[in-house]
Formats: structure tokens, sequence, C-alpha cells
């Protein structure tokens, strides 16, 4: 049996819709604040104005997408430092085991998503760009 | 100006009053028409908790604009295998009488505009001036019935023009379903006419004067009932969702338009936008009291006197045009099989019942079937 309930009941939920506050978020102008945990763009953490690793290679051996490259070498107090430090974005899976397998705090994750850019080689970002700069 | 100068057996002030007629007649129109796309985006982007347009101008009230212009310097493109003159013609077709069935539509009571009385209907003179009144086309009803059905064949001509296995359907499917309301619509009509006894539509309008309760949508509950099914087949007359199928994206591609590019699509956007104002102001004009209500016809404030019947009808037609985009924003399309249904099965002996209802309505009661109802 046909009656016009339903129809009226669905223009009802339009209209109770009309005057709801819009869920649209003006991307480029407003930007959505990501979570404490969220898991963007790598930063080395800094301490005596050098990066704190000690290139043990834990990153790259547990990283599942290859895309980290360090080379260790010797300073001058005989400590061993990453003379290279490369971590290529078009690789990366954003997991954040590298972080975890870290023994001494020197590589986090931080919110930055906005990660365009023109060329694949601005994709490798090098131990300078890694650099937590505050 | 009574014994002003005369011009074809007419005094020249007719034919000033004429030409401002059309031509505030036919700007309104097009604003409204590049403007009811605006609030039907912003509409419907704000039924589903969106914004809706906003880059362009205050508010997005550039956007229309900033369309028009896009469409007018996009590539017109015209297939291969297309018979061309027809594929030409057939935007022209659906564009042209959706503007001119607001000829015979009386937009207002008369106005006084320096002693020379005029109504505000274009198909509509006073010759009588001390008396003033209005002569109109006496069948201003069948014109717009005509005009409806006429619209159509530009979107047949352009599905079969386009060489397109998708247009032709499209094309297809509006004939089907123009034949299948139009009778629906008709025979809702046929209900005023039982109450008018006029098929002049300032008579139609001057019936429906002094108060709600003469208009005709609420006089008798068989005339509500085929206000309702004159809105809905209306809607299917012009394609509009629910009943859009001639277009149906999701089907094919664009129906009808799938091979228009340019100005060419934008006639045939302009003609259904066009299509929904006039379907708005006959419904306005036939059911709910045409310029009459709620707001007085003449204010004076500080020894000037406004003449506002029009914005009674304004604001009625404007209502119904935001029910259309609100049904819009609410149901989905109809099934091909179900319209036919609908149209043939239910609509068609609903309206058959509503005309003999209305009948014996108007001949047992007279006076009125609420106060007899009542009393």
């Amino acid at each position: 049996m046909f009656t016009p309930v339903p129809l009226i009941k669905g223009l009802l939920i339009t209209l109770k819709h009309l005057f709801m506050k819009p869920v649209t978020l003006q991307y480029p102008d407003e930007k959505v604040a990501p979570f404490p945990r969220f898991r963007g763009l790598h930063a080395l953490n800094v301490s005596h104005n050098r990066s704190k690793c000690v290139a043990c290679y834990l990153c790259p051996t547990v990283c599942p997408a290859k895309c980290i490259t360090v080379e260790a070498a010797e300073d001058d107090k005989h400590d061993k430092y990453a003379s290279k430090y490369e971590i290529d974005l078009l690789r990366c899976i954003f997991c954040g085991y590298c972080v975890d397998a870290c023994p001494v705090d020197a590589l986090k994750m931080t919110s930055a998503y906005e990660l365009a850019s023109y060329k694949r080689d601005d994709f490798v970002f090098t131990q300078e760009r890694l650099l937590d700069k505050r | 100006m009574e014994n002003g100068m005369i011009f074809l057996g007419l005094p020249v002030a007719y034919y000033i009053a004429m030409i401002a007629k059309v031509l505030v007649v036919f700007v309104c129109v097009l604003l409204t028409v590049a403007y009811a796309t605006w609030a039907e985006r912003k509409l419907i982007g704000h039924m589903q908790v969106r914004i809706g347009p906003k880059r362009v101008g205050p508010f997005g009230l550039l956007q229309p604009i900033a369309d028009g212009l896009k469409l007018f310097f996009k590539e017109e493109i015209v297939p291969a295998q297309a018979s061309t003159f027809a594929f030409l013609l057939a935007p022209l077709i659906a564009l042209i009488p959706a503007f001119i069935a607001f000829a015979v539509i009386p937009f207002g009571g008369t106005i006084e505009v320096g002693g020379y009385k005029l109504p505000l209907q274009i198909a509509g003179y006073i010759a009588d001036q001390p008396s003033g009144k209005v002569i109109d086309l006496n069948v201003g009803v069948l014109y717009i019935l005509a005009l409806a059905s006429l619209g159509v064949y530009g979107i047949v001509l352009a599905g079969w023009s386009s060489n397109s296995k998708y247009s032709l359907l499209g094309g297809l499917r509006a004939s089907a379903q123009i034949v299948s309301y139009e009778l629906a619509a008709g025979l809702a009509i046929v209900s005023v006419f039982l109450m008018s006894g006029s098929l002049s539509l300032q008579q139609i309008v001057a019936d429906q004067a002094g108060g709600v309760a003469n208009w005709y949508f609420i006089r008798q509950p068989f005339a509500f009932v085929a206000f309702i099914v004159y809105f809905i087949c209306s809607l299917a007359e012009i394609n509009r969702t629910p009943f859009d199928l001639p277009e149906a994206e999701t089907e094919l591609v664009s129906g009808f338009g799938t091979e228009y590019s340019s100005m060419k699509y934008a006639m045939f956007f302009m003609a259904e936008y066009a299509n929904m104002i006039t379907v708005c102001a006959v419904t306005v004009t036939l059911f709910l009291g045409g310029w009459h209500e709620p707001i007085p016809q003449v204010v004076s404030i500080g020894g000037w006197e406004f003449y506002l019947s029009w914005a009674n009808f304004v604001i009625k037609v404007y209502f119904l045009i935001f029910v259309c985009m609100w049904i819009r924003a609410t149901y989905p399309r109809y099934r091909y099989d179900q319209l036919m249904a609908l149209g043939w099965k239910f609509f068609l002996p609903l309206t058959l019942l509503c005309v003999v209802g209305t009948g014996a309505v108007v001949y047992f009661f007279p006076n009125g079937f609420w106060g007899a109802l009542f009393s």
C-alpha cells in the first residue's frame, strides 16, 4: 500500500540537514591538526649541534621499504657518527619502525604531511634537511 | 494619456508598456535562471552538510557568471556523423518555449503609470481605461499546455541528431515521459477549469482573490490532490529529479546532452531551469492564488504608493523553486518501468477521480465546500 509518509520523512531529514553546521574544511585556508602520534615526515633529533645518530644501522635493517641509507664514519673523538643519512620518501611507507628501532632516540616523526614536490630528487631527504632545527 | 497618440489602432502607451513588460520579465527570468543554479548548488550543498560554491565573489555569488563565461569560451564540437542542422537547432527549440510560456502568466495586478493602467501580464492589456477591465488570452492555459509539450521536441531532436546511442535513448525516454505525464497534468488542470469556469489566467487568478482560503489548492479536497499531482507531473515533464531519466548520468552519461558542448550545452541547462521557473509560475497561478496574498497589493509609505502584487507572485514562485530543489536533494531517480507505472497506473486514474470529484463538489456545494461541511 502506497503512503506518502516515507517520502515526507525523507524531506524532513534533508530539511533538518539544511540547518546543520557544514562539516567542510576549507583545506588550504584551514588545516587538519594531526593527532599527537601522527606519523609524518621524519626528523633527526639534535644534540650538541649535530644529529644524535650513532650510525648503528638498526633503522635501515628494520625498514620494510628499504628507503634509509646510512654511512658510518669516525669523528675526532673516535665516536661513530652518520656521515650520510638519507630517507627516500617515495619509497617510505611511514610505518614508523625506524623510530621504534632507534636505540639512542635519534629519530622521530613529525606532524608535517604536505610533502608534495615537483621533482623526484626533492623527495630524497638528506641529513641536512632531516635535522630537527628548532 | 487616455487620448494620447494612436498607432495602428492602439495608444502609443500600449506599445511602450508592452516592450517594458517584455524586457522586465525576460531579464528577471534570465537572472532567476542564472541564480537558480547558484541557489541550487548552495542549497543542496547545505542539505548535504557541505558549503557549496563560495570562492567566486562573496558567498560565491559570481559563480553563475563565471560558469557562463567558461561555457561561452569552450570549443564548439559537432560530432562527425551528426545531422548538423538539427543538432544546432535542438538547443533553441528546447530553450524558446520555456521563455515564451511566460507571456500569458499574470505576475501582478493592475498598476497605473502616468495615468495609464496596465496589467502585469505580457499578453494582457486594458482597452477600456476607466473601468480597468483586463483583456488577456482567453485560452491561456491551453497555450501553456501546448508550449510545455513543445519543449520536448528540442530534447528529442537533440537525441536523434547527435547520432549517439546514449543521446537517442535519452530522447526516447523524454518523449515517452512527456506523453505519459502530460495527460495526468492536463487532467489535473481540468479541476481548475471546473472551479473557475474559465481558461483565461486573469479570470482564474481573479477567482482566487480574497484570502488564502480561496486559493484553489485548498478550496476542496480533490483540488488539493490535483495540485499535488499537477506539481509532480510537472516535475516529470521538465525532466527534473526524481524524473530526470532523459539525462540520467549513471546510465546514459548525460542522456540527450551527451554530445553537446559549449554554449549549446548551456542552452539546454538554461532551458531546464527556465522550465522549472515556468512550471512553478504556472502552479502558483493555477493553484496558489497567483498574485493575491499574503502581502497587501498596494502599500502607501509617505505619500508614495508601492504596487506590491508582483512580490506575492515572486515569493510564491521562489518558494516552489525551493521545493523543487529540496525534492532534488532528497529523492533518488525513478526506475524507468516505475516511472511509467506511476504515470499510467496511479496518476492517471487519480486525476480522473479528481475531475469527477471536483465536478461533483462544484455542483453540489455551489457556495463553498468547507463552509457547507462545517455549518
